[in-house]
């Protein structure tokens, strides 16, 4: 009688997780519904109340407005190119260093992984960072300088290297006594079995590459992503408008829709991605905390 | 052979044999230490330029020809009419950042624990992830939609609460609910990885003793995952000064400037935005610096109290 009295009580609390959950969930979402059903709704309507997770008069004209008038098809573009570009020499930089660091045979292994790890605990600082890109390497407004200075992580290095460590060494081995040289071991046996961790690197850094906006604020702003983009109309609140386009469109465009608008081009991909690589990326969050 | 059988470091005489048989090996990685020392170890030598007096027109000139001034960069930086405001704010947020993240963090993730709708307990998992992996510059375009003047929270409860309008350590605790709102499914990671690892037998001899869920949840589960807290905070306590300036940035607006402005974007200001790239590095120097003292402070004051270490 006692007894299931308690056990009665104790899943009580199952049941108030539940509803906290669901406030949780609703607080999570509603913000993202929100303004998914402001940038498809009409400009005008959205001005009597924002408060709506579905479009009270569906339109596409915030859209057409930014991608016809407002010219988001160049850093849209350019945003996808340094994403792509940024992942790929990612991954297989990391992934060719972290090789080598695990490699305990090698000589300088030592020396290149202290000189590695040491530059995650001390770094120079924004300015002679700034200096160094702008001035003396001369990379500003240069698609270079989205690329090479965040061209490794040591965090990722330390992960893939790990990884790369839990392998049966005498896979190497037998490729070895095949003749095989270092590279070749790298590019057709570890490269291969090392898939689930790079998915996690390459998602990590494209995910960073996609959602930078301090580079191009500081060094590139004439080669503005979608992110920059988006800050750029934040900021002037309210958009140059053309008065002869807007009367073209019949529908006046009000910043706040077209902000909405910008914010899910620039969200979308995120939410595309994310759940898809979602096995990988706590897999490889865990294994980084466990080791090292 | 075992999984995790690898070889021992292998003390090895320089021969230039060695350096040719491995070569490959060399070839993979010199080009990479080549990257390391230009992008990350060159900046580092341009700490001396908190020493001296760095502007654009004398950037170009030899390091020995340049002024030295000794700490003139830095006492320029400490008297400076911003520079008290700059410490307090970034101590206060980084402060409350660090107490609400952490603790909200482990009650989600004791929860996430608790509940037995496994289903339900993935679903909210992979949505509490979801603002994690959006950018600043969104947030603050959703930030300032829900929470300015007349945006969605003013109209929805219908009062103006003047979050993103009152130049107050209020923007302290807006910008800290906004960091935890973001990223509290993803550091909640850590410490359900913690809770993964605590010997089940302990739970199953609480039960037998009679001890409820609750009870369970205070004497087995955050004992268990203390050491990760200790950590993580001595970890976060190393960064107190390093609140990123592109959150505080993208975040406030002229109204609540005063109370927005951090170590970091103070470097940027000065330095860049001034020109005057000495007080600028010395400014970013002091950052790091007193960031490592913190660090080797708590990790020091955990050992003293009997806590797991991080060094």
């Amino acid at each position: 009688m006692n007894r299931t009295k308690i056990r009665s009580r104790e899943n009580i609390l199952d049941w108030v997780l539940l509803v906290v959950f669901i406030v949780l969930i609703i607080i999570t979402l509603y913000p993202f519904l929100n303004v998914l059903a402001i940038s498809f709704n009409d400009p005008i309507d959205t001005m009597r109340n924002i408060n709506f997770v579905i479009p009270r008069q569906f339109t596409l004209s915030n859209y057409v407005y930014i991608f016809e008038e407002n010219n988001l098809i160049s850093p849209l573009i350019l945003s996808i190119v340094k994403t792509v570009v940024g992942a790929a020499t990612g991954v297989i930089c990391t992934a060719m260093l972290a090789y080598v660091l695990s490699r305990k045979d090698f000589y300088f292994n030592k020396v290149f992984t202290l000189l590695f790890v040491v530059t995650m605990y001390v770094s120079g600082g924004l300015i002679p960072e700034y200096l160094l890109l702008m001035r003396t390497l001369g990379l500003g407004n240069n698609f270079l300088v989205y690329i090479l200075p965040g061209l490794i992580w040591v965090y990722n290095v330390i992960l893939v290297r790990s990884f790369i460590e839990g392998l049966p060494i005498a896979l190497q081995e037998a490729a070895r006594v095949d003749g095989a040289n270092d590279f070749i071991i790298w590019a057709r046996i570890i490269l291969p079995l090392c898939k689930p961790v790079l998915a996690t690197v390459a998602l990590f850094v494209a995910v960073g590459q996609w959602n930078s906006f301090m580079d191009t604020y500081l060094y590139a702003k004439e080669l503005p992503t979608l992110q920059y983009v988006l800050y750029e109309i934040m900021e002037t609140a309210t958009i140059k408008i053309d008065p002869h386009a807007a009367e073209q469109m019949k529908n006046a465009v009000s910043p706040l829709s077209v902000r909405m608008a910008i914010t899910i081009v620039a969200t979308v991909p995120i939410i595309i991605v994310y759940p898809f690589l979602q096995k990988y990326f706590v897999g490889g969050m865990t294994v980084g905390a466990v080791k090292d | 052979m075992k999984a995790n059988d690898k070889p021992k470091a292998i003390k090895q005489k320089f021969s230039w044999q060695l350096m040719f048989k491995q070569r490959y090996l060399l070839l993979m990685s010199v080009p990479f230490v080549i990257w390391l020392i230009i992008f990350k170890y060159v900046p580092l030598w341009g700490w001396t330029m908190a020493f001296q007096d760095v502007r654009p027109k004398t950037f170009a000139v030899p390091v020995w020809e340049r002024d030295f001034v000794g700490f003139g960069n830095f006492s320029k930086a400490f008297t400076d009419r911003l520079f008290k405001q700059t410490m307090i704010n970034t101590i206060g947020t980084s402060i409350l950042g660090i107490l609400l993240g952490t603790v909200c963090a482990i009650i989600f993730a004791l929860m996430l624990n608790e509940i037995r709708f496994v289903k339900f307990k993935k679903v909210t998992q992979t949505i509490s992830y979801l603002p994690h992996f959006v950018s600043w510059v969104v947030i603050a375009s959703i930030a300032k939609m829900v929470l300015n003047d007349g945006g969605m929270l003013d109209t929805l409860f219908n009062t103006r609460m003047k979050l993103m309008s009152t130049n107050s350590p209020v923007f302290w605790v807006v910008v800290c609910f906004i960091n935890v709102w973001k990223e509290m499914g993803w550091d909640a990671i850590v410490y359900l990885s913690a809770m993964a690892g605590i010997d089940a037998g302990l739970y199953e001899a609480a039960k037998v003793d009679g001890a409820g869920r609750l009870k369970r949840i205070w004497h087995i589960t955050l004992p268990g995952i203390k050491p990760t807290i200790v950590v993580l905070l001595i970890m976060s306590i190393g960064s107190t000064l390093n609140v990123g300036m592109e959150r505080q940035m993208l975040l406030s607006n002229g109204i609540v400037q005063d109370h927005a402005m951090v170590l970091s974007w103070f470097s940027y200001l000065r330095g860049i935005g001034n020109s005057n790239y000495g007080v600028g590095t010395a400014i970013g120097m002091f950052q790091s610096l007193v960031g490592i003292a913190l660090l080797l402070i708590a990790n020091k004051i955990a050992g003293l109290l009997g806590e797991s270490k991080l060094i």
